[in-house]
């Protein structure tokens, strides 16, 4: 059983690691709570992200707030949010006196404009790899393009992206059970049947 | 009372705002209307570069560093609390419902269309991103670009190494380079 403070302490390190927002957090995650703990796959941490993008608040507690669920039930959820939230709250806190000096200073600055650089890397990086994970044939290469087009080109909000998939992916469902009128819930073929 | 309307704005943002962070921010704005003695829209673009220039999601940085102007430590704790809440009761909510079904097959079908979808909006994010830190203003900025080639090349070449590192390589850059 995952211990509480290793939830704390695993989302803290990601909260203090991350710079500029939710995005900017996958491969921090992906490295934490895929590669280094295990606790999820990379197809969890999709779907948590899918589940973000169309439930309110900020992805990073959403996501805290999920895996700690899945380790530990609610507790769980309780202390990896809080956990995501402390380094924020200390940091915000100890500099709110001086914070304007700290974010005017050009040498801040100028590091933070190299780090939104390297932190596209690292999200380029992430992409592929969920990429690999998640295009497992022609319809779900269709989609990634597909998605990628109604939102870089034609500016369609995430929510009604995701909302849409999710009706085109039901209609799919049942149109499949229709032509192959067998009882429901039969058939796991593909994926995650892997625990 | 000024606690009690903290926690409601707040509450109410979380509760609101679909889609990650920044979609705290218009309802920010609107605190600067409803309550101008809180904080003015020129602190608002202050602390939005405060959130991006401090580590953390910027969602939480904006909430703690709202509540810490408006009542000090106790209204820093308490904004966070109130725009955290709402979605944590959803999420443990959802959770459950995604545990219980992820076995059956429309729920499954579902996540399978949904994963390459939100690996697409992930990379129009990328661009975007990219776009705004390497052709600012629509000027090609070669060292940025230089620094890019060479944290990919590092990030794909040592896959163990961890992102903190290139982080870090970044930030060297942006102060000796940029």
């Amino acid at each position: 059983m995952t211990p509480l403070w290793q939830l704390f302490v695993s989302f803290a390190k990601v909260g203090v690691m991350t710079f500029g927002g939710g995005m900017a957090m996958l491969p921090l995650l992906e490295d934490e709570l895929v590669r280094r703990r295990g606790w999820i796959t990379s197809e969890e941490l999709l779907d948590i992200y899918a589940i973000g993008q169309c439930t309110p608040g900020v992805i990073a507690v959403n996501t805290a707030t999920f895996v700690g669920y899945r380790r530990r039930g609610d507790i769980g959820g309780i202390v990896a949010t809080a956990g995501m939230v402390f380094p924020s709250l200390v940091i915000i806190l100890a500099l709110a006196s001086v914070i304007r000096a700290f974010a005017g200073n050009p040498w801040v600055e100028k590091a933070f404009s190299g780090i939104r650089i390297a932190v596209c890397a690292l999200i380029l990086k992430s992409v592929v790899s969920m990429g690999r994970k998640s295009v497992i044939d022609v319809l779900t290469a269709l989609l990634l393009v597909i998605s990628i087009g109604l939102n870089l080109f034609l500016g369609i909000s995430t929510v009604w992206i995701v909302l849409g998939t999710v009706v085109f992916a039901v209609a799919c469902h049942f149109i499949k059970a229709g032509r192959s009128r067998g009882p429901d819930g039969n058939r796991s073929g593909d994926g995650e049947g892997t625990k | 009372m000024i606690f009690l309307q903290l926690f409601w704005e707040f509450f109410r943002s979380g509760l609101l705002a679909v889609g990650g962070g920044l979609a705290t921010l218009p309802f920010l704005y609107q605190m600067c209307t409803t309550h101008p003695d809180w904080f003015t829209s020129a602190t608002l673009a202050d602390m939005i570069a405060i959130s991006e220039s401090t580590p953390g999601p910027i969602g939480i940085n904006m909430a703690t560093y709202a509540g810490f102007s408006v009542a000090g430590l106790a209204g820093g704790l308490l904004a966070t609390f109130a725009l955290v809440l709402p979605s944590l009761i959803i999420i443990l909510i959802v959770a459950r419902v995604y545990t219980k079904f992820r076995q059956s097959a429309l729920v499954n079908d579902v996540f399978t269309c949904l994963r390459p979808v939100v690996t697409g909006v992930i990379a129009c994010v990328l661009v975007n991103l990219s776009l705004s830190s390497m052709y600012p203003g629509g000027a090609v900025q070669w060292y940025g670009i230089g620094v890019f080639a060479f944290c990919t090349a590092l990030a794909f070449t040592f896959k163990r190494l961890h992102p903190i590192f290139i982080i870090l390589i970044g930030a060297a850059a942006g102060v000796f380079l940029l």
